[in-house]
């Protein structure tokens, strides 16, 4: 999960690292009473768990009341790629005299936390060319390591010393926390030299969620994302209009990428895990009823040994129980599929032998 | 580097040649159960299986079962574990058999967290043992062992090696080439985490010298770089032999995790145009579907006879 900029600074600060007065609030109403105590001039920045907010306008400068009543629900009222503001941070104008870039990630490749660096920050650090990389391990930061990087950094001073600082308590908070990426962009040395961290970003690592409890109060699951994980789902929620479900992540993305090339929109992604039952898919076919949008149901189940007989099942109960009234198009590859396809012949569903037959029976049958 | 087949299936000359012992830890619970079954019935001689508590039992009356992976290895001499127990034991376990002397380490819980990965793997380097997984559907040498949680009915025996990164897809696509004449060599469940024991390059590297291997598959998926680093790897080693690659996850939106942990694209780092522009670098042809694998493999076997 991606934290916020807002609590990903609540974790900043809690470990000493310096940053601008600042506060959130949800509604104009609690972002007046704050006005006073921050004081002219400052930032509105939209809290959305992606990136790419000051191009879409999601950041802006504050002078004045007129322009805070202007600007606060124009921020507030924005979407960021498909994201809705969850909150909006007040922020105090900075004087900035050069911006960096800093972060620690869990480096995939190379199995251990690696830190990447930059003088020039503020802008995305895939766009960086002078990056300096340094490999950590699995512990903490050493000093030898935190000034090393300060010095190709070329720091120098207060600076250097605040920026190792920085580098050493950003390490414990990634260690402690189990964060798979946290990173400070820009990182700004102000006109007094000193170093604050002007942006935030926290990417936990939720399997390590049962760790940290502390956590959890930034967890932000809709409804239907918290019935889905009680069923072991994984479940994206997407712009189109045809469900996808299948068992398996691999699986159910090529399905996603078949539908997609034969011209269909998905709805969501819903993966159902390795195995299916009828209450599994009956769950599945539960999240799905609540989706809006929602024109027709595109399943790619590969059994294996599970018995389609019993996914058959469970879509003649959900018919039965008026739970779905949309067509389905499956593909069950497993055991007794030709017992299932019988099961199912007068019902909404309809049964092929290979997904690709699947995908062009949904795409065609929800153009009608 | 690891000698895959022979810590499989052994060398001709021992006693136990393509026998070799299994240990299931976490034999008593109830998916260790269906799949020490389902191992047994592949053929796979499980010697012994591990649940701490339940050292006196014995599973379905034959395979003895022990409190801890040192007690089990003193008995059978078993270099090879799979383990069945909840992600967030995973690292304990690891930890018992790698200290106990096993050699190859199949973990296949979902949701273990990285950073117990990592220190399993770092212990695992100290001894020198391999892990395949977390979050894999496991290894096999289809017709003679499996070890994990595959349904038999998609693998042949054969000469074509296959990769993936994730489960079902593993099956579909060994399906596909199973029913074009295309049996399989070896088949190894990279698995589905950001960080994995035996990475896409570990495994090629596995592979790559093995005389009667005639192609190699590559399953991979959005997220990570491992997909380039192998696309990388196959140009600078100037290996030659057939291979097809098909990435999932095309039409998956940025920054949105895709049921695995590891499949989720950041800027351009992980998206399938990446992985597909290096595997089309490294002259790979990536199949658009799953069941266009086989069709492009026999492509590339035409051209290379």
């Amino acid at each position: 999960m991606q934290l916020l900029e807002f609590q990903a600074k609540e974790l900043f600060r809690e470990y000493g690292i310096n940053l601008l007065a600042s506060i959130s609030s949800t509604n104009i109403e609690e972002g007046r009473k704050h006005v006073k105590e921050l004081g002219y001039p400052f930032v509105i920045k939209i809290q959305v768990p992606v990136g790419g907010r000051g191009k879409a306008g999601g950041i802006q400068k504050c002078q004045n009341d007129d322009e805070f009543e202007l600007k606060y629900p124009q921020v507030m009222d924005l979407t960021i790629k498909g994201e809705k503001a969850r909150a909006i941070l007040l922020e105090k104008m900075a004087d900035i005299k050069k911006e960096l870039y800093l972060s620690i990630f869990l480096n995939r490749s190379k199995r251990c936390y690696t830190i990447i660096a930059s003088a020039e920050g503020g802008v995305e650090i895939e766009s960086v060319k002078s990056q300096i990389i340094k490999e950590v391990g699995l512990g903490e930061v050493s000093d030898e390591l935190a000034k090393e990087v300060a010095k190709e950094m070329k720091l120098e001073g207060k600076t250097a010393e605040q920026f190792i600082d920085t580098l050493k308590k950003l390490s414990k908070l990634t260690i402690e926390k189990e964060a798979e990426l946290v990173e400070i962009n820009p990182l700004a040395i102000m006109q007094d030299d000193s170093i604050m961290a002007l942006d935030g970003k926290f990417v936990t690592d939720d399997n390590s969620n049962f760790r940290h409890p502390e956590l959890q109060q930034y967890q932000e699951k809709t409804a239907i994302e918290e019935q889905a994980e009680k069923n072991g789902f994984s479940l994206v929620e997407l712009d189109g209009d045809i469900a996808v479900v299948g068992n398996g992540a691999g699986l159910v993305m090529s399905t996603l990428d078949m539908l997609s090339d034969n011209g269909g929109k998905p709805a969501c992604f819903l993966d159902v895990g390795g195995g299916a039952t009828t209450e599994s898919v009956y769950e599945a076919l539960t999240l799905i009823s609540q989706l809006p949008k929602v024109k027709g149901i595109l399943v790619n189940l590969y059994g294996g040994i599970v018995k389609t007989t019993v996914v058959a099942e469970a879509f003649l109960k959900a018919y039965e129980n008026n739970l779905i009234d949309l067509p389905v198009f499956s593909r069950l590859k497993g055991t007794e599929s030709e017992k299932a396809k019988e099961m199912l012949e007068n019902s909404r569903t309809n049964v092929f032998d290979t997904v690709e037959d699947a995908i062009n029976a949904a795409v065609m049958g929800i153009k009608k | 580097m690891t000698n895959i087949f022979e810590l499989l299936k052994g060398n001709p000359e021992d006693s136990d040649y393509e026998n070799k012992g299994v240990i299931v830890q976490g034999i008593t619970g109830s998916y260790g159960s269906i799949h020490a079954k389902q191992m047994i019935a592949y053929g796979t001689n499980v010697v012994a299986g591990v649940t701490p508590g339940k050292g006196d039992q014995k599973f379905e009356d034959t395979v003895p079962v022990y409190n801890t992976m040192q007690e089990a290895v003193d008995a059978t001499s078993a270099k090879i574990s799979i383990v069945f127990v909840p992600a967030k034991f995973f690292l304990s376990a690891a930890k018992d058999a790698l200290e106990s002397g096993i050699k190859l380490l199949v973990a296949i819980p979902e949701h273990v967290p990285i950073r117990d990965t990592m220190e399993a793997l770092d212990l695992a380097n100290k001894k020198g043992a391999t892990i395949i997984g977390p979050n894999t559907p496991g290894i096999m040498i289809p017709e003679l062992i499996k070890i994990g949680i595959m349904p038999p009915m998609p693998f042949k025996a054969g000469k074509i090696a296959v990769l993936s990164k994730s489960g079902t897809l593993l099956y579909e696509i060994s399906d596909a080439l199973t029913n074009s004449g295309f049996g399989q060599s070896i088949t190894i469940g990279i698995g589905g985490d950001p960080v994995n024991g035996t990475r896409l390059i570990d495994a090629f590297e596995m592979l790559k010298d093995i005389p009667d291997m005639e192609g190699l598959v590559i399953v991979g998926e959005i997220g990570g770089d491992s997909e380039e680093i192998l696309a990388q790897r196959i140009i600078d080693s100037g290996f030659n032999k057939p291979t097809v690659a098909y990435i999932a996850g095309r039409a998956a939106p940025k920054e949105k995790r895709m049921g695995h942990a590891g499949a989720i694209v950041m800027g351009n780092y992980g998206s399938a145009e990446s992985k597909v522009s290096m595997f089309n670098k490294a002259n790979i042809p990536v199949a658009k579907r799953p069941a266009e694998v086989p069709v492009l493999l026999a492509g590339k076997m035409e051209k290379s006879d």
